[in-house]
């Protein structure tokens, strides 16, 4: 693995019952960069950014992370590693029963031992970052769905994480707040390096923003590359998802009968 | 051949369940205490317990009066009244005390742990905390089961104490039976171990099987409106059936020689 590459993914097969999720998925995702993860909705995004941060096992294949093996880890060595990721959830899953501040200073809290005033100083950072520091005070309750979304990224920071990993960050937003969250990624990306994996199905978003993209349809990778190459020479299929026609390759209809028979039954024919 | 297969399965959900269940308590019981995770479990002590406080003194009570009432009316036939204060103090430290202040526990305190933290796993705090590297069992599970394991005991005591005040309310104020008969014969019957340890054994177990089962019913709930309105409802169902199964092997086992 060279020093380029931050997750090397190998091979990776999962299945919940009898539904294949992802059927022998390879990717690598290069240290330093915005990789977006898109594909269909229901195509295991979700899933994947869980069985990186070690939340699910895969049922077989390889994903190591940094030099780790994230697979053989132990519960505790779990909890360990888990420190330097970041991760935003599509719920922002805020703490409903701590103060914006408090959310924030949480991470810190737990696994630091600063001073209180250092923590302050912190969490006023962050929230600067993210252009909140004036809703410290105010309980999850009170937030609009886009600020939640930003305090909990104040809060995925905190730790300056080696890899921030984002699961749908546009998804419900308004396009003020979707504007908000595309130039925090970005610029979070270029002041701290961090490893980025956003996982989306906003096509505009995040190709805007992506150094690479992968293409994640019937649990294989179907195209892999920077936005430019796939937007122009990728597949039909990916041609088709690139450019968001309802039907083609991946078909609009979900398996049925013909329209004919199922209305009208027998007498159709 | 079907009903065997179902039952087959049946049994086998029911000990895989049982199985996670042991895994989450064992896992949580060893999460503390911690001198950094006390303010965590002295605010649950307070939501778990202080909060239960006035269901159980008015509860407390109203057994208390209720018992001394009956009682001093059959006893009254013999001129025995001077046994209502014993047999009120025996029947609320042995029985009715630890097995009527779990119920109640089971159903102010034992649903509000399961809903809470069913709703934590399902708008993905739970999750949003393991990612942090933080171990939910260690934060939010453990506080609960050592809290709901210190105030269970704690407000049995409450309840029995003032359910004997509530009594003597009633026989003594209010019928008019003799204050000393009544104090008397209670401090000649009871004796420490027999009575108040032993149904403080009996608050112990009751503690134990009643927050283990919140807590687990809310950890393993399926994180919708009906996954957690069902586990709330297990709860309460299952706790009281287990505490009065064993109040009954309880009872059979420490007070034995019945025949």
């Amino acid at each position: 693995m060279s020093d380029e590459t931050f997750i090397e993914i190998s091979d990776l097969h999962f299945s919940r019952g009898p539904r294949k999720i992802f059927d022998g998925v390879s990717m690598s995702i290069p240290r330093g960069r915005i990789t977006g993860i898109m594909g269909p909705s229901g195509t295991g995004k979700t899933t994947l950014l869980r069985i990186i941060g070690g939340q699910i096992r895969p049922d077989s294949g390889e994903v190591i992370v940094d030099g780790q093996d994230v697979c053989r880890m132990s519960r505790d060595e779990l909890f360990e590693f888990r420190k330097q990721i970041g991760m935003l959830f599509q719920s922002s899953a805020l703490f409903t029963d701590l103060s914006v501040f408090e959310n924030v200073a949480f991470p810190l809290r737990v696994h630091t031992r600063l001073p209180e005033e250092v923590i302050r100083d912190l969490v006023l950072m962050k929230l600067n970052a993210v252009g909140l520091r004036g809703a410290r005070d105010l309980q999850p309750s009170e937030l609009s769905g886009g600020m939640a979304r930003r305090v909990a990224l104040a809060r995925a920071i905190a730790l300056d994480p080696a890899l921030l990993m984002y699961d749908e960050p546009f998804t419900g937003q308004d396009p003020i707040a979707m504007g908000v969250l595309v130039s925090l990624i970005k610029n979070l990306n270029l002041a701290l390096k961090t490893t980025a994996l956003v996982v989306s199905h906003d096509i505009h978003e995040t190709t805007s923003i992506a150094d690479k993209l992968f293409v994640i349809a019937d649990g294989k990778v179907i195209g892999e590359g920077s936005p430019e190459s796939l937007r122009s020479n990728g597949s039909e299929r990916i041609r088709q998802f690139m450019h968001g026609s309802p039907d083609g390759p991946v078909p609009f209809h979900y398996p049925a009968d013909d329209l004919l028979y199922d209305v009208l039954g027998d007498s159709a024919g | 051949m079907r009903l065997i297969r179902h039952l087959g399965a049946r049994t086998l959900d029911r000990v895989a369940t049982l199985g996670r269940a042991s895994v989450v308590w064992a896992q949580a019981v060893w999460g503390l205490p911690k001198i950094g995770d006390i303010p965590l479990l002295v605010r649950q002590i307070y939501s778990i317990g202080v909060l239960s406080l006035v269901i159980i003194v008015l509860s407390g009570f109203s057994i208390g009066a209720v018992i001394a009432l009956q009682f001093y009316t059959q006893l009254a036939r013999f001129g025995a009244e001077d046994a209502v204060g014993l047999g009120l103090a025996l029947v609320l430290l042995r029985e009715l005390g630890p097995v009527v202040t779990a119920l109640l526990f089971a159903g102010r305190a034992g649903s509000a742990v399961t809903a809470e933290i069913g709703l934590m796993k399902s708008t993905e705090q739970l999750s949003s905390m393991e990612m942090m590297g933080v171990d939910p069992l260690h934060r939010i599970v453990a506080p609960r089961l050592w809290a709901g394991l210190i105030c269970l005991p704690l407000l049995t005591t409450i309840f029995n104490v003032v359910a004997i005040y509530g009594g003597a309310v009633v026989a003594i104020q209010w019928l008019g039976s003799d204050p000393g008969g009544f104090w008397s014969g209670m401090q000649d019957a009871v004796e420490v171990w027999d009575d108040i340890g032993k149904g403080t054994v009996k608050s112990v177990v009751f503690a134990l099987v009643v927050t283990w089962i919140a807590v687990f019913q809310g950890y393993d709930s399926e994180p919708t409106a009906e996954g957690i309105g069902r586990a709330t409802t297990q709860t309460v169902v299952i706790s009281s059936v287990m505490v009065l199964a064993l109040d009954f092997l309880l009872t059979l086992g420490m007070y034995g020689d019945f025949k």
